[in-house]
């Protein structure tokens, strides 16, 4: 009896002990849902995931990873004080996400000001890391910059001269534009540019594009364009009879959120580059397959991966630093090296730019849907301007 | 170009001139006869593409015959919807002041979005082509779709219809009177309530319909009721309310200067280039500035006869009761207090709230007691911010200073547009400063090099001594109630009452010695400056500034706070824009399908409060003293 | 010489001649009847004279200055009180409210930012009130107002300015026959008392025979009749005009 009555009072005593949830690292997520839910929805499943195996695996230093997510609502202003809450109300160590490049921009400012780590996730805009890089703000992906380098190795091979160019009138598309053309002049002696399109995002005019592009015969295309623009190209594109015979290079066309909606349209041959999510055959990226369908019933998207590293680098830059200190885990993050589904990254030092590469290959039709065929691995790392001039572009902090 | 260069672009610009004329007739008939401005229009348009997406997809892929019977199908499903949203809310605020049913409207855009989302997923949906009309035919040696062509000639056989349909028979004829003379029809012992809802049906068939036809061309995607609901407007004004030739004309203008902007491309003149592929980005709103500018009235509208009251008009100003001054004056002492009780993010919201109580007051100056609705007043908001940004940036200049100088360079940029603006009325004014918004908003947005683009500026923080949070709220408090205070000032001062006397009756304040053009340009100019000033104070408290700032949507935000405060009342724009912002705030962070949830509070406000939020509870107290 | 002198006036509406070519003169302390039936032009007169409509051809002048093609606020700067057919009031303000508007503008007082309207001439605005009957109306919306007290209203509105001329388009319209007779006796005295010239229509015969002095007969644009009350009413064009043009003369409207 007495000995009952004694494993019951520490039972109590543990519950009691126990019931102030052990201490909680809180990470501050926003992001445009409701604006961009194709990319984004992937996306918060990827983080999820990360971070149920995080915790599964015991956290970090002896601490459970609590992700406070946001709506951003998709602007600068909204999202600044999204940010905001999280930082006062929500007391969160760092920041995490970001979808379009002006509400990165306007992110990682306040990140600046407040003095607390901010990992872009996806924002694509050079400027994050370069013109208006400051010491606070990291970025995940590769950027516009990088992935338009990893598609002049295509164009240089192609041997045309001749060039159109189409892109979604904002910056994304004209800085695709402008290191494009700046890559490719470089490498082609001779090369000419002999239209360029800029219709505004998501109202293009597709047929009237196609023709414009054909009306100055060109002999290959450079396009940035992704979303309902490209698929409206894409299908007029292939009716005017536009791609016969030409080479066309497109930015980001082989992820899944783009690729995926074009079906039976999808235009061969085209270089890109994406994510053949179904074909990589690494060891991280199945084990990361594999968890993902597991828990999801879905294949990823590239959203998918974006998510999934991000924490995966807010993890790793947390171990590192060994401790949630804003000024440690700066320093982690500068160098800071991890695996990713995509292999191993690393935050560069010099401008907080990650190595995290990206899928280069050519759009194939198999079974009346779009793959990527032909595709090589671009390792993020060998696709950025040399070091002297990445310093210039930086400011100095 | 060549000339079958010219030809395929001309052919281009009638192929999309086509479904965008449904859309636009479909708007200018609600318009016409109910007077509702159908924010949800370019809602219906996506719906109507969604459901024929569905349609054709399952059932449409074999036959011509199953083909267009899913578009007709989904054309009539939209109808349907449109017949029951009109029965079921928009039928309840007709006696609800002017534009009162554009906050219904707003609603029900949020809400849409939020169910295509939750049916249809996130993912865009590419439909498949038209069974029959999947090639190309030569046209002057070049390929042109033959959906297209099938496309062109739609827009005509449609406006027959809709001609036969308005002339031919005993109701079109009905509908052609109330556009007219809507109380007449009431007069003719007609039964107006299913008029109204019949023409509501009609439009969002049209509007579906237009839809519908798109599935062969562009997929199904979520932001396809913004893109589609400004054009639609665009070519309703510049065709002439009302006026379904006008919109078919206006469609095809549009159209086709689109598709030559886009086939002439750069231009070398005068050592620059100039691009008319990127000015294809405001293109529409330049020309419905000109077109304003020069017909008041659109292409084929007639001038507008005395506006209508179709509500109540609003109960003479009187200065507020003694114990609501001291309300008032605890309300502003209990904020200043505030920082010591909390330390919060409510601060933050709170600083949100001000601006946006500023802004709205700003806008509610106009529409209400100056009695000019506009669209584009996140314009001056946004000057106000871009200039105290680019003086910060570019020169140095002091956030102090900038606090004087970008009101006034709002108020300049309101001033030159205001000239154009004054000399419009009712919704054709609403729309020219839409007009002008968009053409400042894309200037920001080009121009790269001094505006930062469509990326904005960043690093705009206020100096040392406001800095601190706590600092700027009350810096910002300050600022906003002097604002307040000024406005409220001047609707009393004879320059506001004139102001109100001629909203009245324009041709009474001019028979006595009333120049109120003058007076209404002022008036724009003054609430430019104070709408700069909240401006101002935005980008300081957010560190940086992008075009979405001077954006269709931020003037959107500014109307619905106005209107849930109550347009007929001083302070429903501060209540306004603190319910909308909190609502927001809150129901965005608690629960996934925020818009939805947002959407049918506001539509709820609606029903429940048809004078606006302020307006309900005056309405209250004065029953309660009487 | 005349307050208001006409002259040759014209205008036409497409292919209607609303007014055709006519001339007339008003004294001051004077009271021109201007009477015709429905469509005759009277309005389009009177919209011609306050600037709110530029004639085709012809000149206005008042007291010996052109006013033709002037807008309508500088008309009544120049001295011209005007009341509508249709009543046009400020429907969200008070009575009192409606003529210190007038009142403001009147004293130049209008780009004015500090005081407030309702403090601003008050005293003057009660007078003016008073003189046509409604003092006890003065703190009602005008939205909610009869349309007899909407007239006068608008008289009050009207006399403002302390004018010259007042061109008063059917001032008694909608009114009861009593309040009529009062109403056109009360702007009768206060014209002697002022040597205020007044133009005005009026449908009702007893009220024009009662307070004429003058009366002036349009028909389809035309002027057909020019003289003291008794010469026109014995005037066969006039006659034949109300007889036979279906309405009873001395009933017409
Ligand atoms: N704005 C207008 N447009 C076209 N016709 C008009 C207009 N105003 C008046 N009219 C026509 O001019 C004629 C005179 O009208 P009006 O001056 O109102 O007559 P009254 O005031 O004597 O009844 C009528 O035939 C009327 O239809
Ligand atoms: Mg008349």
């Amino acid at each position: 009896m007495k000995s009952i009555t004694k494993a019951i009072m520490l039972a109590l005593a543990g519950a009691v002990f126990a019931a102030p949830v052990a201490a909680q690292i809180k990470v501050g997520e926003l992001n445009s849902y409701k604006n961009f839910p194709a990319f984004l929805e992937p996306y918060k499943k990827g983080w999820e995931l990360a971070l149920e195996e995080a915790n599964a695996a015991g956290g970090v230093l002896g601490q459970k990873i609590e992700v406070v997510s946001r709506d951003d609502g998709g602007n600068p202003g909204d999202a600044v004080r999204v940010a905001e809450e999280l930082l006062t109300r929500e007391k969160v160590s760092l920041l995490m996400g970001t979808f379009p490049s002006h509400v990165g921009l306007a992110v990682s400012n306040l990140a600046n000001q407040r003095k607390v780590l901010f990992v872009a996730a996806e924002p694509l805009t050079d400027k994050i890391v370069w013109d208006n890089g400051n010491k606070y703000t990291f970025r995940l992906r590769a950027s516009t910059y990088m992935q338009t380098a990893m598609l002049i190795d295509g164009a240089v091979k192609s041997g045309k001269k001749r060039w159109a160019i189409v892109y979604p009138n904002y910056e994304y598309g004209q800085a695709a534009t402008a290191a494009f053309k700046k890559l490719l002049a470089a490498r082609v002696p001779g090369v000419e540019f002999v239209v360029e399109q800029a219709p505004p995002l998501g109202k293009i005019e597709a047929g009237a594009v196609a023709d414009a592009i054909a009306q100055a015969k060109p002999d290959a295309i450079f396009s940035s364009l992704f979303g309902p623009d490209l698929a409206k190209f894409v299908r007029e594109g292939n009716t005017r009879g536009l791609f016969k015979g030409m080479t066309v290079l497109n930015l980001l066309a082989g992820e899944p959120e783009y690729l995926d909606p074009l079906k039976d349209e999808t235009p061969e041959g085209w270089i890109v580059t994406g994510y053949p999510w179904a074909e990589i055959q690494t060891a991280e990226h199945k084990a990361f397959l594999a968890a993902y369908q597991k828990k999801y019933n879905d294949y990823p998207r590239l959203g998918s991966i974006v998510g999934y590293a991000t924490v995966q680098t807010v993890v790793a830059a947390l171990k590192k630093a060994g401790s949630t200190d804003t000024e440690k885990l700066v320093a982690a993050m500068k160098g800071l090296e991890h695996m990713t589904p995509f292999g191993k990254i690393t935050y560069r030092a010099i401008d907080h730019q990650s190595t995290m590469g990206a899928y280069v290959g050519k759009l194939a039709l198999k079974d009346g849907k779009g793959v990527m065929v032909d595709w090589t691995f671009a390792d993020g790392k060998d696709y950025l301007p040399p070091d002297s001039e990445v310093m210039k572009l930086r400011p100095k902090e | 170009m060549t000339l079958a260069d010219i030809t395929i672009q001309l052919l281009n610009g009638l192929a999309g001139a086509s479904s965008l004329f449904l859309v636009a007739a479909g708007l200018s008939l609600i318009f016409g006869v109910t007077r509702i401005v159908n924010f949800a229009h370019g809602s219906l348009f996506m719906l109507g593409v969604y459901i024929a997406y569905s349609l054709t997809d399952q059932f449409g892929r074999g036959s011509p015959l199953a083909f267009w019977s899913c578009v007709l199908a989904a054309g009539v499903a939209v109808g349907v919807i449109g017949f029951v949203v009109e029965i079921l809310l928009l039928r309840r605020i007709y006696q609800a002041p002017e534009l009162f049913q554009l906050l219904a409207t707003f609603g029900l855009v949020l809400v849409i979005k939020d169910v295509v989302l939750k049916l249809w997923g996130p993912e865009d949906l590419l439909g498949p082509r038209a069974p029959g009309l999947r090639g190309a035919v030569q046209v002057m040696g070049k390929s042109f779709p033959e959906y297209d062509l099938v496309l062109i000639a739609v827009g005509p056989i449609m406006l027959g219809l809709i001609w036969l349909v308005l002339n031919r028979t005993r109701w079109g004829v009905l509908v052609r009177a109330a556009t007219q003379d809507r109380d007449m029809v009431g007069a003719l012992g007609v039964n107006q309530a299913w008029l109204f809802t019949g023409v509501f049906a009609l439009g969002s068939f049209l509007a579906g319909l237009g839809g519908a036809l798109q599935v062969p061309r562009e997929p199904a995607q979520l932001f396809l009721d913004i893109t589609v609901i400004s054009d639609a407007f665009v070519v309703v004004v510049v065709g002439g309310l009302g006026s379904i030739p006008g919109a078919f004309l206006a469609a095809l203008l549009i159209g086709v200067i689109k598709a030559f902007c886009i086939g002439i491309g750069d231009v070398q003149a005068f050592g620059t280039t100039f691009s008319f592929s990127k000015f294809t980005l405001v293109v529409e709103f330049v020309v419905m500035a000109i077109v304003l500018v020069i017909r008041p009235w659109g292409l084929l509208g007639k001038p507008a006869g005395e506006p209508r009251h179709t509500a109540a008009t609003e109960a003479p100003l009187k200065p507020l009761p003694g114990w609501l001054v001291l309300g008032f004056a605890g309300l502003g002492a209990a904020l200043l207090v505030l920082p010591v009780f909390t330390q919060s993010y409510l601060l933050i919201l709170l600083i949100d709230v001000f601006v946006f109580a500023l802004f709205a007051a700003s806008l509610h100056f106009l529409m209400g007691p100056a009695g000019m609705v506009s669209f584009g007043h996140a314009a001056y908001l946004g000057i106000g911010a871009y200039a105290a940004a680019l003086m910060v940036l570019r020169a140095g200049i002091p956030m102090e200073a900038t606090l004087a100088l970008g009101p006034l360079a709002a108020a300049l940029g309101a001033l030159l547009f205001g000239w154009f603006v004054v000399r419009l009325s009712g919704v054709y004014l609403a729309m020219l400063t839409l007009a002008f918004a968009q053409i400042v908003w894309s200037i920001a947005f080009q121009w790269d090099g001094f505006t930062g683009g469509s990326n904005g500026l960043i690093g705009i923080w206020p100096p040392a001594w406001a800095a601190e949070k706590e600092a700027f709220y009350h810096l910002s408090l300050v600022l906003c109630a002097a604002g307040l205070l000024a406005l409220r000032h001047i609707i009393f001062a004879p320059f506001g009452a004139i102001l109100r006397a001629g909203r009245d009756s324009p041709l009474r304040a001019d028979a006595i010695g009333i120049d109120l053009r003058r007076h209404q340009w002022f008036a724009f100019t003054l609430v430019g400056a104070f709408a700069g000033l909240a401006g101002v104070l935005h980008v300081f408290s957010k560190g940086s500034i992008s075009p979405e700032t001077l954006g269709i949507a931020r003037s959107v935000d500014g109307l619905v706070m106005v209107l849930l405060g109550g347009v007929q009342t001083l302070t429903g724009p501060v209540v306004g824009a603190g319910v909308f912002i909190f609502l927001q705030d809150e129901i965005a962070r608690r629960v996934e399908f925020w818009r939805a949830i947002l959407g049918l509070v506001i539509i709820v406000l609606v029903l429940a409060f048809p004078q606006g939020i302020v307006g309900f509870l005056r309405g209250r107290f004065m029953r309660a003293a009487a | 010489m005349s307050v208001l002198a006409v002259r040759d006036l014209a205008k036409a509406f497409g292919g209607v001649q609303a007014v055709r070519d006519i001339s007339f003169a008003v004294d001051s302390g004077e009271l021109l009847a201007l009477i015709g039936p429905n469509g005759a032009g009277k309005t389009t007169c009177f919209n011609m004279l306050n600037g709110q409509l530029r004639p085709d051809h012809g000149s206005v002048t008042l007291d010996g200055r052109e006013i033709t093609g002037l807008k309508p606020r500088a008309v009544w700067r120049l001295g011209v009180g005007r009341t509508f057919q249709i009543t046009a009031t400020f429907g969200s303000m008070t009575v009192r409210e409606n003529v210190q508007i007038a009142l403001i503008s009147h004293h130049r007082r209008a780009f004015s930012f500090w005081p407030r309207a309702r403090d601003l001439y008050g005293a003057e605005a009660d007078a003016l009130l008073a003189r046509v009957g409604m003092a006890e109306q003065a703190d009602r919306p005008a939205a909610v107002l009869a349309y007899g007290d909407l007239k006068r209203l608008e008289l009050a509105v009207a006399l403002a300015n302390a004018p010259r001329l007042l061109l008063m388009d059917e001032p008694t319209a909608g009114m009861a026959p009593k309040e009529r007779v009062e109403l056109m006796a009360l702007v009768a005295g206060i014209v002697r008392a002022e040597g205020i010239a007044v133009l005005f229509t009026e449908h009702d015969m007893d009220v024009v025979f009662a307070h004429a002095d003058r009366i002036i007969v349009l028909n389809r644009g035309e002027l057909i009749a020019d003289g003291k009350p008794d010469a026109v009413r014995a005037d066969p064009r006039v006659q034949q005009v109300y007889l036979g043009g279906g309405s009873t003369f001395g009933h017409a409207g």
